[in-house]
């Protein structure tokens, strides 16, 4: 246990932040299965954590599904949580927006920072912070309207009317979804008629249309084609350019292909939390390398 | 087939039922075939008898055995529509059934009756003769008889079997409705016009009179402008008056004479008849014409003669406008106690008992609703209305009685539930997923009610809004305590200022079906009209309801929830 708090200790370097999380972690994992950040294996273009996870533990009602959670989140890369279902990947996600505060009962332990500043700030609105974060869900939710009235949505509620700007942010997130030049004839008809591909890329324009810092999916592509979800995972690397993203998947291949870093989690633990590279290759811990190999899901 | 039973089973276990252990297939299906037989049998029956209401019948005319007594004051011969040929009601048991005739003899005035049982044994012989009439006219219902001849106000006189008699009849009837059309005009619109002013100035004088409080001079100078107006009104209604007199003065004069079946003479002023035609001459298309051009008036006119003829348009107008003022009152209720109970309102046991109330709110039986809108919205509200806005006509009150908002009012009460249930159900099928994708935009919780769950919940409302305006169109007791009227002046929405008038009283289809069937002096000549006017009724539900369906399939259509 105490060689993994001292791999925390030494990430201290790569942050001009002095970190609260590195003591007392109350994590009961035997050695074999022992916790690996990502800082020690940090590749050199190093990125600035972004988000950052500190000592984080979330309880729906009675039962714990998180446990003592710490992680950082690189700027402008992609970081993929896996784990098999029910381990709490999508828990953690949903957090970062404070989606979960929707449930009843619930109640966290611990503290998530995106850009040093608190998401429980009391005095940051919830509205004001669901507005710097875009989210994609499993199954494709466009409104029932039109397209154009779909990827506007986040601005019509923040009250920006004007038609020139919205003109502007359709075109701009409709070609930032990759989507523009399959529906740029009939923005006007129901986002209802579009593909599941599309819809889901009609979704990712949605969320950043107000152009969010981070972008958070879950399992975007878990209900799409193949085609689709190669569509999507290109779209992923031309996005994360311009914002941090965050991608929970059940596709290992999906993770390899397109994540920078990735997580493993397990029973509402972080096991191991490292370049995609070094996660696939070399993984440290048993249970990643049995999960990663497929021998468990 | 097989005759091997085991051998059948095997080969049927797929296709049978009951081998398949789907006994209950047979029950539902049975429940379904009851329900479905139950209904289309009464829908058939009111289809029939209200659709044959406007056929036009021949007329047959009966030469009775002599010496019977089963005529009309004794005479031998009678003429009339034949209604029913029936079994006798009050036969003497151990006696052979014998069957009677159920005559609509016409000539209310003449005969005192519309009509007459004639029992089959009397009947000597029955022929339909070519030349008898029958007319509609303005009062004593239906005149049937064989025409003699025009008998002119000057001395002259056209007999029937000249050749112009039935084109200058015709001509002289289609005169007369025009001439009642304009003396119509006249009385209803401008003398009406003129009325309502008058009335007016009489408010604006106890007003003028109040304010001054015996001050004489004051009083002079105030009622001044008042006394002139006034006459100036007067003299405009003499001008009227005595138009609409001469144009009625010129109704009178020109009689029709007719020898009716049993040989009497009978004088009919021209200018009282609506319309007349050949009952034994009209063949196939004529008979179809005759069947449309009735049903139109039926559905575009006024009734006459203590609603059992004529049409009843004002009926069809007050149902249509009170079931969309009822609509239009109870979906913002509605939805916005739904919206509370199911997006806001903490889900637990006060919620759940809320709940359990609104639900049975549908079974508090609907005059008790009328009770609480006549106590309510009439007495409470209204009166306080009159008492504030409406003083000086007090105390005859303006909208402190019964009226068709306060109808409309009411009837939302007791349609609410219905509404309130819907939307919770349509809302709770919002799914999760389209409400966390708006709040992840950034959205409020009401920004998401408004503009992505209620749209997507709009079809649902809509169905709870079609239920509720079935069963508010069929409502009619709550109405007879809060605006209902056997006969109403005028529609709620006219030509008068200010053209739409909340507070007056109106007349309800529903309500007429009662009154016709059992208010009025003569239920058997009211039947047909029963009949008919319950088949508009239910009519007028289904196009209220189609409207709303096609309003649902477009919204439907809109917000279909997308297919993989
Ligand atoms: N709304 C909820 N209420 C109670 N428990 C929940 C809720 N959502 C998830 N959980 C529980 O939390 C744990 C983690 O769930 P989740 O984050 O959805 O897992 P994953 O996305 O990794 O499959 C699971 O055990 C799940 O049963
Ligand atoms: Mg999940």
């Amino acid at each position: 246990m105490s060689t993994n708090t001292r791999s925390t200790d030494e990430a201290k370097p790569l942050t001009s932040h002095p970190r609260a999380h590195n003591k007392g972690t109350s994590s009961t994992t035997t050695s074999e299965e022992g916790l690996i950040q990502w800082n020690e294996l940090m590749p050199q273009d190093n990125p600035i954590p972004y988000i950052r996870v500190k000592d984080f533990s979330f309880f729906y009602g009675p039962k714990q599904a998180i446990f003592d959670v710490n992680m950082d989140m690189g700027k402008n890369r992609i970081t993929a949580l896996i784990g098999p279902s029910g381990c709490g990947k999508s828990t953690l996600l949903r957090n970062i927006n404070r989606m979960n505060d929707l449930v009843e009962n619930v109640r966290h332990k611990g503290d998530i920072t995106i850009d040093d500043d608190s998401i429980y700030d009391p005095s940051i609105e919830i509205i004001s912070l669901r507005k710097r974060i875009g989210m994609v869900f499993q199954k494709s939710n466009p409104f029932a309207t039109s397209i154009y009235e779909n990827v506007i949505f986040a601005l019509r509620v923040a009250g920006r009317n004007n038609r020139k700007e919205l003109d502007e942010v359709v075109e701009r997130s409709l070609r930032g979804a990759a989507l523009w030049d399959e529906v740029k004839d009939r923005l006007h008809s129901s986002a209802m008629g579009l593909s599941g591909g599309q819809m889901q890329r009609l979704c990712i324009a949605r969320a950043i249309a107000n152009r969010p810092d981070v972008l958070l999916m879950d399992e975007p592509c878990a209900a799409l084609d193949p085609i689709a979800t190669v569509k999507i995972e290109e779209l992923m690397l031309e996005l994360k350019k311009e914002f941090t993203i965050v991608i929970v998947t059940h596709n290992m291949q999906q993770a390899g292909r397109c994540s920078d870093y990735t997580a493993f989690m397990y029973l509402g633990k972080l096991m191991e939390f490292g370049t995609t590279q070094q996660i696939f290759t070399n993984p440290k811990v048993k249970k990643t390398e049995e999960y990663v190999a497929g021998k468990m899901g | 087939m097989s005759k091997n039973p085991e051998i059948k089973a095997v080969g049927t276990a797929f296709q049978s039922g009951s081998r398949a252990g789907e006994n209950f297939v047979w029950l539902t299906s049975m429940g379904l075939a009851i329900g479905l037989t139950l209904v289309t049998s009464l829908l058939a029956l009111i289809l029939w008898e209200g659709l044959t209401v406007f056929w036009p019948q021949r007329v047959a005319v009966f030469q009775l055995v002599d010496g019977s007594t089963a005529g009309i004051a004794g005479k031998t011969t009678l003429a009339g529509e034949v209604v029913d040929y029936r079994t006798k009601v009050n036969h003497v048991i151990g006696k052979a059934f014998e069957q009677e005739y159920q005559l609509f003899v016409g000539n209310k005035d003449t005969y005192g009756f519309n009509f007459k049982f004639v029992d089959a044994n009397a009947i000597k012989s029955k022929e339909y003769l070519n030349d008898y009439i029958v007319a509609e006219r303005l009062e004593n219902g239906r005149l049937i008889g064989v025409p003699v001849a025009i008998a002119m106000k000057d001395g002259s006189t056209i007999p029937a079997n000249s050749p112009e008699f039935a084109h200058k009849l015709e001509e002289m009837v289609t005169g007369y409705n025009a001439q009642r059309a304009k003396i119509l005009r006249i009385e209803k619109y401008r003398i009406g016009d003129i009325n309502y002013e008058m009335e007016g100035l009489r408010l604006q004088e106890k007003g003028v009179r109040r304010r001054a409080a015996g001050d004489k001079a004051k009083e002079e100078a105030g009622l001044a402008p008042i006394r002139e107006r006034e006459a100036q009104l007067k003299k405009e209604y003499e001008v009227l008056a005595a138009e609409a007199k001469a144009l009625r003065d010129g109704l009178v004069g020109n009689n029709l004479v007719l020898r009716l079946a049993g040989g009497e003479e009978y004088r009919q002023p021209i200018g009282a008849m609506l319309e007349f035609y050949y009952p034994n001459q009209l063949g196939f298309f004529g008979k179809v014409s005759m069947f449309f051009h009735r049903m139109w008036n039926f559905v575009s006119q006024d009734p006459r003669e203590a609603n059992t003829e004529g049409g009843i348009f004002p009926a069809i107008f007050g149902t249509f406008v009170m079931t969309l003022l009822m609509s239009v009152a109870v979906t913002p209720f509605g939805v916005i106690a739904a919206v509370y109970l199911r997006e806001y309102a903490k889900q637990g046991v006060v919620v759940q008992l809320v709940r359990i109330s609104v639900n049975n709110l549908a079974g508090v039986p609907s005059i008790v609703y009328g009770v609480f809108g006549l106590g309510f919205f009439v007495y409470f509200v209204g009166g306080n209305i009159d008492h504030w806005f409406f003083y000086e006509s007090l105390p005859t009150p303006t909208v402190g009685t019964g009226g068709i908002m306060w109808a409309a009012l009411t009837l939302s009460l007791l349609t609410l539930p219905v509404v309130i249930v819907a939307t919770e159900e349509a809302l709770a099928a919002v799914s999760r997923g389209t409400r966390e994708a708006a709040l992840a935009c950034g959205a409020s919780k009401w920004q998401t009610i408004q503009r992505v769950v209620l749209p997507s919940a709009a079809p649902g409302i809509l169905t709870g809004l079609i239920l509720a305006m079935a069963r508010g169109a069929g409502e009619v007791a709550p109405l007879m305590l809060v605006g209902v009227v056997k006969l109403a002046p005028s529609l709620p929405l006219d030509t008068t200022f200010p053209f739409i008038h909340p507070e007056r009283k109106f007349m309800h289809l529903g309500f007429h079906i009662y009154d016709l069937g059992f208010q009025s002096p003569d239920a058997e000549a009211a039947k047909p009209m029963v009949f008919a006017t319950t088949l508009l009724l239910i009519t007028l539900v289904v196009v209220l309801n189609l409207g709303a369906i096609m309003i649902r399939n477009h919204l439907r259509k809109k917000y279909a929830a997308g297919t993989f």
